[in-house]
């Protein structure tokens, strides 16, 4: 597809999105910031009407001010409790930005994802219980690079993914949109109806794209009835059910579909939902529209060139679940910690006055202490709460001790010929053992010439395990390598305020240096060196020697990196796995 | 309120919405939890059930939902109320109440009334979701994402039937017996095995993947969004004629007899699958009653269990966290085991 066509769709997306934002969901913009972004958003800008509210949703916000809670200013001047409307009803019949929506984190993609389905938000805080609307479109831009990107609940539900990252500006035209041609469609959109066959067709066509969520036709149907009320249409048509299938369908597609039955041998792509071939499917629907079928697919065929779909069938199991907003995550468990919660206390350096707490506590009391200040002549009613010290209430966080395990495995040559199948079992014990504490796990793995990390911190097992069974052996060791990921890696999740330990399990034959120069000297120096830099972090470290002859080699190198050395024995997995977790301990 | 899609409207989703029924059916049974994948209709379902479930009587003024029948299981107003005269009763829907992921403790639990604390100096304890779940469900949407601390007070609420607050110099405590209905993406994370316990069944969700049923749920929700009325009249006699099941089930429950051939089989599917504790059991024999219930039938069949097993037990399997998708299978295959 070329960029002038690619604009195009894109520039139909904004317009699109304006006439019913709400029942599309919104658009999903990858791109980094920059003009091209910046020229879409004023076009969208132009489209969507001045009277609509346009809010921004910074990254970090708190759940009192995205639902709203108590007005704590108003409350006091009042002297009962008055709500304050939070984020998600302010952007009532209008439109929320999300920038940076790459990080989002899970907490407040479910509240925002909750207020789209529900179109309302349902606040129970500080003492309130609410139910306000919150009818509105999200625009999310989206800045991830490779691997990371908005949380699958947020891309499920917005209509339109727009990808603006290969856009070069001279192409990205500016567009003036009339204004009044999208309140025009507005009006004109409820008397639209798609018809059976448009369904029928549509839902077909998602199929046939691997596409496992119900929501993506759902979404199709309705832009397509979005395009109808655009271009004025009395009923919607042919075009604009093709329309909707490129924009809705076409970025959502997993699986490149099959119109010559010989191409059929191709394996599906595992990560993709279980689905029917088109053989099957067109015996159970024999009275189907073929003609509009095949046009909705053409549609999404031209708007895909097959390179791409290669692309991204290969990353369509790595990219699952793991953009779940890593940031977000840690930020909740660790920079403040838990709310573990309130107890009496002074207004020390660093103590969080909890507000609502404190004015709880003293509420009971301000009949008994205005008459006390009226007996001593103090001045009435200002202040109008009366607080004493012994009011103040101090929140508490509790520091859960996360602590992230990382496997350091040498799946070198000489490693693999002896011990890394055992290696693996024993890592999978381990592994079961982390799910039980609800540690995090990641995986860093040395061969060849480089070291990899294979699976950056998560607590999903599933996939440490599947990464973990994948892994090939052969070529070189690397250690010094394997121990520099493992050092960055560890100074990572200190810096997010956990705990590392390092289970390094090698043979200490390391063969390859630092450069990927060979020789056995220099290598040797070198993975001496990396392992002094561990030990001067004071890192937990566990050698595992998998060794066939456990010896003095390996030992002498835990020996410098103030690791406890473990010879793997020659015995199954669960003593190796008994013996680390008993010298972690 | 927001039209909510009917029940009896939804395609497919047969487990989930049958273990809904059965702990709409008999609430001892304990709760559901639907983990599955995205934009199958977990919340669409509930929302539904919430919709479907018919009319409680409850002492009128009550602000714990108390039965007037029951005057045993009375809140302390009530029974202050009860020694004094007759209580009036109302009818009123069962609340499913919803439980935020921000929810702070205060409203959970309940905390002082903070409106006649500041205007009037009084101390009044204002009761939170816990009482106004009571007798009726309790929702989580995305059930594993749910903090620690208000997982920590479910548990104990769940547990003991009973909300306790001790905070703020009120000393309170009232009954809080609610069904648990949790539902979540496991992609997000995992739920917390001492939760997971504490739902009676666990469905798995997936969108459908023939072509007819997936035509089917986008020509119902669009139908349904361009004219809700004339969708739900469209859906009315459906959902009356299960409201009726649901009813005359929960009369029947306690009539319906379980022979000792299906308890020895039920024990034995637990021991098969070496399920921790007796829970696994008891809920697998009141889930079975319920579906005999359901279905007007007088005694527990192997087929009722055979159908309920899986949902009952397959959160119960001493975990193998590195399984991916394991239990179902394991499941399946003791049940083949012990009914052969």
């Amino acid at each position: 597809m070329n960029a002038a066509l690619a604009w195009s769709d894109a520039v139909a997306a904004a317009q699109l999105f304006a006439v019913d934002p709400i029942g599309t969901g919104g658009v999903l913009v990858r791109s980094r910031a920059g003009p091209v972004r910046d020229r879409w958003l004023a076009i969208l800008r132009g489209a969507l009407p001045p009277s609509q509210p346009l809010r921004h949703l910074p990254l970090h916000i708190a759940d009192g001010r995205l639902l709203g809670g108590l007005d704590l200013n108003a409350t006091l001047l009042a002297g009962r409790p008055v709500a304050e409307r939070g984020l998600l009803a302010e952007a009532d019949g209008g439109v929320l930005v999300l920038a940076m929506a790459e990080r989002l984190s899970p907490a407040t993609t479910v509240q925002v994802t909750a207020a789209m389905d529900a179109h309302e938000t349902v606040v129970e805080r500080d003492g309130l219980s609410l139910r306000m609307p919150a009818r509105f479109g999200v625009i999310a831009l989206d800045e991830g690079l490779e691997d990371e990107f908005a949380p699958t609940a947020l891309r499920d539900r917005l209509a339109f993914h727009v990808d603006l990252n290969e856009m070069p500006l001279r192409d990205a035209d500016e567009v003036e949109i009339n204004g009044e041609e999208i309140v025009a469609a507005q009006e004109r959109l409820p008397s639209l109806k798609v018809n059976d066959a448009q369904i029928e067709a549509i839902s077909a066509a998602a199929g046939a794209l691997g596409i496992g969520s119900m929501r993506a036709a759902l979404l199709a149907v309705r832009v397509a009835r979005a395009s109808a009320a655009l271009s004025g249409h009395a009923v919607v048509e042919q075009d604009d059910m093709s329309l909707a299938a490129r924009l809705v369908l076409a970025p959502r597609a997993l699986v490149f579909p099959q119109s010559d039955k010989n191409d059929q041998q191709q394996p599906p792509d595992p990560q993709s939902e279980p689905f029917e071939g088109d053989d099957n499917t067109d015996q159970e629907r024999p009275d189907l529209d073929r003609a509009l079928d095949e046009v909705i697919l053409a549609a999404v065929q031209a708007a895909l060139p097959p390179d791409v779909l290669a692309a991204l069938r290969a990353s369509a199991g790595r990219s699952r679940g793991r953009s779940q907003g890593k940031a977000g995550a840690l930020q909740k468990s660790n920079q403040r910690g838990r709310p573990a919660g309130v107890r009496r206390g002074e207004l020390r350096a660093g103590a969080k006055l909890n507000v609502i707490e404190t004015l709880r506590a003293a509420a009971p009391w301000q009949p008994l202490r205005r008459r006390e200040a009226a007996a001593t002549g103090a001045q009435p009613a200002r202040p109008r709460v009366l607080i004493r010290k012994d009011d103040f209430r101090i929140s508490r966080f509790k520091q859960r001790a996360e602590s992230t395990t990382i496997f350091v495995v040498d799946a070198s040559g000489s490693a693999a010929l002896h011990r890394l199948a055992e290696a693996k079992g024993a890592v999978e014990l381990l592994l079961a053992d982390c799910y039980i504490r609800r540690d995090q796990v990641a995986l860093i793995a040395f061969r060849g010439s480089v070291a990899e990390v294979l699976l950056p911190p998560t607590r999903s097992l599933a996939r440490a395990k599947r990464s973990l069974a994948g892994l090939p052996g052969g070529g070189g060791t690397p250690l010094a390598a394997g121990l520099d990921a493992a050092f960055a890696l560890s100074e990572s999740v200190r810096r997010k305020g956990q705990t590392p330990t390092i289970i390094l399990l090698t043979d200490g034959r390391a063969n390859i240096a630092r450069d990927g120069g060979q020789g056995r000297p220099r290598a040797e120096g070198d993975a001496i060196s990396a392992a002094q830099q561990l030990r001067a972090a004071g890192i937990t470290i566990v050698l595992v020697d998998t060794s066939p002859r456990p010896g003095a080699l390996a030992e002498n190198f835990a020996r410098e990196m103030g690791a406890r050395y473990l010879p793997l024995p020659h015995a199954d997995a669960t003593t190796l796995s008994k013996a680390v977790l008993a010298s972690v301990r | 309120m927001a039209a909510v899609f009917p029940f009896s409207a939804i395609v497919g989703q047969d487990e989930m919405k049958l273990a809904l029924l059965i702990a709409a059916v008999d609430p001892k049974v304990g709760g559901v939890l639907a983990f599955g994948d995205r934009g199958a209709g977990k919340s669409t379902a509930v929302r539904a059930l919430a919709a479907l479930l018919p009319k409680m009587k409850v002492v009128a003024g009550c602000r714990y939902n108390c039965d007037p029948e029951r005057p045993a299981e009375f809140c302390d107003e009530c029974g202050a109320r009860a020694t004094k005269g007759t209580l009036k009763s109302v009818t009123l829907p069962v609340p499913v109440v919803d439980l935020p992921l921000g929810a702070t403790e205060d409203r959970v639990v309940g905390a002082l009334d903070l409106e006649r604390a500041l205007a009037r100096g009084e101390k009044a304890f204002e009761p939170g979701l816990l009482a106004r779940a009571h007798r009726g469900f309790l929702y989580i949407d995305e059930a594993n994402l749910l903090e620690d601390h208000l997982v920590d007070l479910l548990l104990d609420v769940a547990a003991s039937g009973e909300n306790v607050v001790e905070r703020e110099g009120l000393s309170i405590r009232h009954p809080a017996r609610f069904v648990l209905v949790g539902t979540g993406n496991p992609e997000e994370g995992e739920l917390r095995p001492q939760l997971l316990d504490r739902f009676g069944l666990s469905v798995e969700v997936k969108t459908p993947d023939d072509l007819p049923s997936r035509i089917e749920v986008v020509r119902r929700r669009d139908a349904f969004e361009s004219d809700t009325v004339a969708f739900i009249t469209k859906w009315a006699k459906e959902e009356t004629r299960l409201r009726k099941k649901i009813t005359s089930a929960r009369d029947r429950v306690p009539s319906v007899t379980v022979p000792n051939a299906a308890l020895e089989r039920a024990a034995k599917l637990c021991i098969t699958l070496g399920t921790d504790g007796l829970r696994g059991e008891l809920t697998l024999m009141r889930a079975a009653r319920a579906l005999a219930a359901l279905e007007g039938e007088k005694s527990v069949t192997d087929d009722h269990l055979r159908r309920i097993a899986p949902p009952a037990l397959r959160h119960r399997l001493r975990r193998n966290p590195l399984d991916d998708a394991g239990s179902s299978v394991r499941v399946d295959r003791a049940i083949s085991e012990v009914f052969g």
